[in-house]
């Protein structure tokens, strides 16, 4: 009786933060009016537009470096592609397989460079990839801004600044814009509209899942457990550790590469010098909303988040103008429950190690300690 | 069995910059055969260990001398690595084990099963999946060779800690080359039956032909186990004996040996006053310190006493002092002249008159980056409130003129060699540090000094000095100190009574003079008979007054 009670608050606890996205949602849903067939299609719009880039995130939980803030290397690296192909007016399908073509090499080089340098600063991966992500990109700029035109050969006028070098703020994307999303059209009736479904995206998607799933059945895959859980030890029995390290960075850079594409393959706009800025912050904030932690993420995770999260930024701005008569309030929201949840998952995190430490000692100690610990 | 033996031990030396931990060691190993090694705590068994398995922290100490000879081939491992590829197995103490995996995924770590695949010619073997099946067969083998019936299906976090030896163990064996097996105190965290399992696996595996080297504390477990033992101490082979010869007691005066007669022939210059009133009363006091667990601990110490606190590293000796003063979780309860005092609460202790000298010397001990005055009386500043000048309450200032006269004052006493009370702590060698710990606790005119491994780390002569300064303050200030120290011989030479810890309880309480072994049985886990009373701890036990 006891122990089942333990267990129903232990549940409720490691699914704090999905629960309490739930009750938002049911709260917030009859409130903004909008009709299920409307909910229904935008979820599976966002569905499709982002959960590849949270999956990307989910091979350096496994290998134990935390949430890979550094896949906005990736990011840029996609934008990078897009950009050269949009110059060279290849649209559609061709297109998009081109980008990704020309981002997996830049993707590639960059996570080796995250990856070394992740080592370099073991257990502060997280805070040391943020960080990355910002000098790199001042790079991205730099490569962007000036040597596009220049150096590098971009002539469509479209594309480029006034001045003659520099890409403009905003690209338009609107050859490839779709083309995955529609490569298959399905639709159906429900309750009263029309829901699109951008199955191929979803095909896609679901080929990435078996991918993690297979991977993690590889040697390569268990390497990366082991070393999640522990490198003194995984070393000793002769892995190569910072090597797999630097292999489950590579892989996470590149699937985030394919990951914006896509994102913004559904977009049809890039902007060139803010759209990777966030791609990180949402996607790690969709994932823990999902359940994830620092250290433990499953697909599920992913499906369940990018539901949730965006469920509510859906309804938010609505019920806010309905409830207060402002919609700012979707957008203040969207913002702070990103940070806000990060900040939280991070205490959680930090909490449980503690509390597990504790465990740790208390079994080291035995049972001689507990009477007395009551008797005090 | 072959001529040949397997391991081959010529002339083993070791100096860890300048310090010489281990000299002249040589014995060899039979195929098959069950070898016990046996000595204290930096006896320099695991200097030996190192050296064999090809840690990297012997060649970047400048290597060994002398030679290891496996199957008449000298060797020379600069990597655990190669020592695995030669056939040497090694268990460590702390384990080796991922905590989240299966046992059979831990058994076969970095060893799996793979299924081939065609992707593996592509890229690497890394790419292939793992044959589950297979490994659990593996596995299962593994563990039924030791005799024991674990599941290969359970997480290692969910295991009793025995299961998790018997886990390593079957890892090592589960490596088909592996032919020497090394056991580091296998037994220390098993209970009875689960020990008894064990001592059965490994003769077992020993019959199958893998020899065996066996490193533990319990004599008794050493005694029935092997077939021969090499008694280690200060870096040398002391003894090498039958096994079925030699007595418990024999290999324990062997271990802690050091003859009587070199103990210090310093009788203290006048009687001193200890009286029967009780100055700290512990009662199951359990501490959760890192290295240092106390699981349950009663004692008490007279008023006057020098009471000395013995046992070996790891057993949890230092977790009580720290305990005592709060500096680690602790529970239990502990009463300084019929008082209790809070624990986990520093300045509670300080506050009842209980002064400190952290083994951290460095680290606890001392600010390094300040005055050697200021060191001295930071503690009585806080705590006492002396050493300030101004209206208490108000406002204060430091009064450095009488900062600088205490600290003059103890710079004489405890002859500290430094250029003044402005020199920085951080600038004295490690003996002149230990001896400015030991002002700072003076300074708080103590009731009860707690003095925790007072001498590691420093030298002969500094060592002397101490010892007497603790031997002397005692005398003129009748206030009770608890040493706590791994060096027996230190502690027999200045305490009354002597209470050794053995995997965090009191095994026993002995009064100094006692012979050595008796310590040394004590510390090995054997009952020995106390004089006067039976009850293990009580303080009635000895007669310290005839000290004179």
């Amino acid at each position: 009786m006891n122990k089942t009670g333990k267990s129903f608050w232990a549940l409720l606890a490691d699914n704090a933060v999905p629960i309490v996205f739930i009750v938002i949602s049911a709260i917030a849903i009859p409130l903004s009016g909008f009709s299920a067939s409307y909910l229904v299609q935008e979820l599976l719009v966002r569905i499709g537009r982002n959960s590849f880039l949270i999956l990307s995130l989910l091979i350096p939980i496994m290998a134990g470096m935390g949430l890979n803030f550094g896949m906005v290397l990736g990011a840029m690296a996609g934008q990078i592609g897009l950009i050269m192909v949009s110059d060279w007016a290849i649209v559609g399908i061709p297109g998009m397989v081109l980008a990704m073509m020309v981002g997996t090499p830049i993707a590639a080089v960059l996570g080796v460079f995250c990856g070394s340098v992740l080592n370099r600063a073991k257990g502060q991966e997280m805070v040391t990839g943020y960080i990355l992500g910002f000098f790199i990109n001042g790079v991205y700029q730099l490569v962007v801004l000036y040597l596009m035109g220049w150096v590098i050969p971009v002539t469509n006028p479209v594309l480029l600044l006034s001045r003659g070098y520099g890409i403009r703020n905003a690209v338009s994307l609107i050859g490839i814009r779709g083309v995955l999303d529609n490569l298959i059209p399905v639709s159906f009736p429900f309750m009263g509209g029309v829901v699109r479904i951008p199955l191929a995206t979803l095909l896609v998607i679901a080929a990435f899942c078996f991918f993690i799933v297979w991977f993690r059945r590889t040697k390569l895959g268990q390497d990366m457990r082991a070393i999640g859980q522990s490198q003194p030890v995984s070393d000793s029995a002769g892995i190569a550790v910072n090597k797999t390290r630097i292999i489950a960075i590579v892989i996470s850079t590149v699937l985030a590469c394919y990951g914006q594409i896509i994102y913004l393959q559904n977009m049809g706009t890039l902007n060139t010098y803010n759209s990777h800025d966030q791609a990180g912050m949402f996607s790690i904030a969709a994932l823990l909303i999902g359940g994830a932690s620092v250290s433990r993420a499953s697909i599920a995770n992913v499906f369940v988040g990018v539901i949730l999260f965006h469920l509510m930024f859906i309804v938010a701005p609505m019920a806010g103008k309905n409830l207060i008569g402002q919609a700012q309030i979707g957008e203040y929201f969207r913002v702070f429950v990103s940070y806000g949840i990060i900040a939280i998952a991070l205490v959680l995190h930090a909490w449980k190690r503690n509390r597990d430490r504790e465990a740790a000692r208390r079994s080291l100690r035995g049972p001689a300690g507990s009477p007395a610990k009551e008797a005090a | 069995m072959s001529e040949v033996p397997l391991l081959k031990l010529e002339n083993i030396g070791k100096e860890y910059y300048g310090n010489r931990v281990l000299s002249n060691v040589s014995f060899s190993l039979m195929p098959g055969e069950i070898l016990g090694l046996v000595g204290e705590n930096g006896a320099g068994k695991s200097t030996l260990m190192n050296i064999l398995f090809g840690m990297p922290v012997i060649a970047s100490t400048g290597g060994y001398e002398g030679n290891v000879v496996l199957d008449g081939r000298p060797v020379r491992f600069t990597s655990p690595t190669q020592a695995l590829a030669a056939g040497i197995g090694m268990v460590h103490q702390e384990f080796s084990l991922i905590p989240g995996f299966t046992a059979t995924e831990n058994i076969l770590l970095n060893r799996e099963v793979l299924n081939p695949s065609l992707l593996e010619y592509i890229f690497s073997h890394r790419m292939s999946t793992l044959d589950r099946e297979a490994m659990y067969q593996r596995a299962d083998t593994a563990i039924r060779t030791l005799g024991v019936d674990i599941s290969p299906d359970m997480t290692v976090a969910e295991m009793p800690v025995g299961y998790k030896q018997f886990i390593e163990i079957a890892r090592e064996i589960d490596r088909k080359q592996t032919r020497l097996l090394f056991l580091d105190e296998p037994t220390a965290v098993l209970t009875e039956t689960e020990a008894q399992i064990l001592l059965k696996a490994l003769k077992k595996l020993a019959e199958s032909g893998i020899a065996i080297v066996f490193i533990s504390h319990r004599l008794n477990e050493v005694k029935e186990l092997c077939d021969r033992i090499v008694v280690l101490r200060d870096g040398e082979v002391i003894q090498e004996a039958d096994a079925r010869t030699a007595s418990v007691r024999d290999i324990a005066s062997w271990m802690v040996g050091r003859a009587v007669s070199e103990a210090p022939e310093s009788e203290p210059q006048k009687p001193r006053q200890v009286r029967e009133e009780t100055a700290l009363k512990v009662e199951h006091l359990w501490v959760d310190m890192p290295g240092e667990t106390v699981r349950d601990v009663s004692f008490e110490v007279r008023k006057g006493e020098i009471f000395g606190i013995g046992g070996l590293a790891g057993h949890g000796k230092l977790g009580i002092p720290n305990g005592v003063m709060g500096l680690y979780p602790a529970g239990g309860r502990v009463e300084l002249f019929g008082e209790g005092i809070p624990l986990n609460r520093p300045r509670r202790a300080l506050d009842k008159k209980m002064a400190f000298v952290s083994e951290d010397r460095r680290g606890v001990g001392l600010l390094l980056d300040e005055r050697i005055d200021w060191n001295v009386t930071f503690t009585a500043m806080q705590v006492q409130g002396r050493f300030l000048k101004g209206i208490p309450g108000l406002f204060q200032l430091r009064d450095d003129a009488a900062m600088s006269r205490a600290a003059e004052a103890l710079i004489k006493l405890l002859d500290i060699k430094c250029t003044g009370p402005g020199q920085h702590a951080g600038e004295l060698s490690g003996g002149n540090q230990q001896k400015v710990c030991l002002a700072k606790a003076f300074v708080l005119q103590p009731d009860l000094l707690l003095v925790s491994e007072p001498t590691r780390g420093i030298d002969v002569g500094a060592k002397t000095l101490v010892l007497d300064a603790l031997r002397r303050y005692n005398q003129e200030n009748g206030t009770t100190i608890i040493i706590t120290s791994s060096e027996l011989e230190e502690l027999r030479s200045v305490c009354d009574r002597i209470a050794i810890v053995g995997e965090g309880r009191i095994a026993g309480v002995l009064p100094a003079k006692r012979p050595a072994e008796d310590f040394g049985l004590l510390m090995m886990g054997h009952e020995v008979e106390v004089e006067g009373s039976g009850g293990q701890g009580s303080p009635q036990s000895s007669n310290v007054e005839a000290t004179a």
